[in-house]
């Protein structure tokens, strides 16, 4: 029954275009291991490695300009440009702005850059959807993207990679998605940190499973399914944050969804986790493929903690618009391996 | 530094996303930006962003990079013949130097150009890389 948590906007809204961006060098699990312990794998079969000229701000203009080019708008029309992410390449100027410009958005719009560790990303879609659900714009822009990286040795460093999506919102009468609703669930909960100054993250080991990713996973989850008075088997697809493949498809298994719905969305064994990016590049990969009338929910999570939970519904425009751009597959494919030390330089983990 | 940034600012329109101009006279399309027609000679100041879409038209590769973008060799520098006509000189990029071929389809995108040292601003600009999808 409702209690009052849901988060609906007075207008309706939805997604009007998405794009995806991977960067197209892969390093293997197994290499990593070849290196730190001479044998074994990691938890994903490999990870996606932003080049030496990529970072966030060039992840989130690939992204965003196919999301442009999907909802066939002029980039002047957006109001808003929120960039979530925990690898933004300054420490003081935003991104957001050179995405701007990049896009020929600039300068009539909000522009900001939003950090929440995974789930910035999710926060961004939730501001934008509080914008144009408000009516002070008709269009703008949530972007997720990262380059994660992990300290060399630790077992982060097998999963942190890079990638990213963007998603335009605006009204629902010309979105491809309307969102039925959404939720937010947060605490203090120290999982996972980055002092200032500090290259490298850390995390609290097994604190990162039940307390953190698992409790405001299904938290929101749970409670976005309680208010909409609907199980999992209303839903076509589910994505979940994805910073493995073992959580998301625990998560999923305990909200009641199958390894069916969850399957088409799941990218981590092919790119890792691109943090603020993960979730996003998972559910734009969902929207390359769904059908009218498919309903999707979306469950993102952030170290620190919280998890936004979305219900979206498939409308009739999302074929006309699918081929307007790259799919996430596209990038996918894309594929050129790596060895260790070709990631090292990339990933400026080479210095004097 | 002052004068990097201010020069790298204004240029900002035509390296992030092709920006050039078209000629209200000819029609021609026009990049860089220089403000006067090549073609017919009449002033042409208007805006007119380009598709990003087109081939190499030739290539050399870069081995002795000059000063700050030793961190990228060995890269490609290309003459891009772009859709709309204008030839553009831009480094290649997801791309290794041996597969490049004369007359490849390619496409523009935005990448890291350099950076002014560890403290300096990074610099954004166009760079072109074989289409994703063709
Ligand atoms: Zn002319």
């Amino acid at each position: 029954m409702g209690e009052g948590r849901l988060m609906k906007s007075q207008r309706a809204v939805g997604i009007v275009g998405h794009g995806a961006y991977v960067p197209m060098y892969r390093l293997p699990g197994a290499e990593i291991a070849r290196v730190w312990s001479g044998a074994g794998r990691g938890p994903v079969r490999e990870k996606a490695v932003a080049g030496l000229d990529e970072d966030t701000i060039t992840i989130a203009i690939e992204a965003a300009r196919n999301a442009v080019a999907r909802a066939g708008l002029a980039p002047e029309q957006l109001r808003a440009i929120w960039v979530g992410s925990e690898s933004h390449p300054y420490a003081v100027k935003p991104s957001s702005t050179l995405v701007a410009e990049a896009l020929g958005a600039a300068p009539y719009l909000l522009a900001a850059d939003f950090e929440f560790a995974c789930k910035a990303g999710t926060e961004a879609l939730q501001a934008a959807m509080g914008l144009v659900g408000s009516g002070m714009g008709d269009y703008a822009l949530a972007i997720g993207a990262d380059t994660a990286q992990g300290r060399p040795g630790d077992e982060l460093e097998y999963t942190a990679s890079s990638g990213g999506s963007a998603f335009i919102i605006g009204p629902a009468d010309h979105a491809v998605a309307i969102c039925r609703g959404s939720l937010s669930y947060v605490t203090d909960t120290p999982d996972f940190w980055r002092r200032a100054y500090q290259h490298y993250p850390s995390h609290g080991g097994r604190f990162t499973g039940e307390p953190a990713y698992f409790h405001h996973s299904e938290s929101a989850g749970g409670a976005l399914l309680d208010e909409l008075s609907m199980t999992a088997k209303d839903f076509t697809y589910a994505i979940f944050h994805q910073p493995n493949v073992k959580f998301p498809g625990r998560a999923a298994e305990r909200l009641g969804f199958t390894a069916a719905q969850i399957e088409p969305g799941l990218l981590s064994n092919l790119i890792g986790n691109t943090y603020a990016g993960a979730s996003l590049t998972g559910f734009s990969a969902v929207l390359d493929i769904a059908q009218p009338g498919d309903r999707i929910m979306l469950v993102s999570f952030g170290s620190g903690a919280g998890s936004d939970a979305f219900a979206w519904e498939i409308t009739d425009r999302i074929s006309s618009h699918r081929d307007m751009a790259p799919l996430t597959t596209d990038y996918i494919k894309r594929r050129v391996e790596i060895d260790y030390a070709l990631y090292a330089r990339y990933r400026g983990k080479l210095r004097d | 530094m002052e004068a990097k940034v201010a020069n790298d600012w204004r240029l900002r329109g035509q390296r992030y996303r092709l920006e050039g101009e078209v000629c209200g006279h000819c029609g021609v399309a026009i990049f860089p930006p220089r403000d006067i027609c090549p073609e017919c000679g009449k002033p042409a100041k208007t805006p007119a962003p380009l598709s990003g879409r087109g081939e190499v038209y030739t290539f050399s590769t870069v081995y002795n990079a000059p000063e700050g973008f030793e961190p990228y060799t060995p890269y490609t520098v290309a003459l891009v013949k772009l859709e709309e006509g204008p030839v553009v000189t831009a480094q290649l990029t997801d791309v290794a130097p041996k597969d490049v071929q004369i007359g490849m389809p390619v496409e523009m995108v935005t990448r890291r150009l350099r950076t002014h040292g560890e403290e300096g601003t990074i610099v954004y600009g166009y760079k072109f890389r074989p289409r994703v999808r063709v």
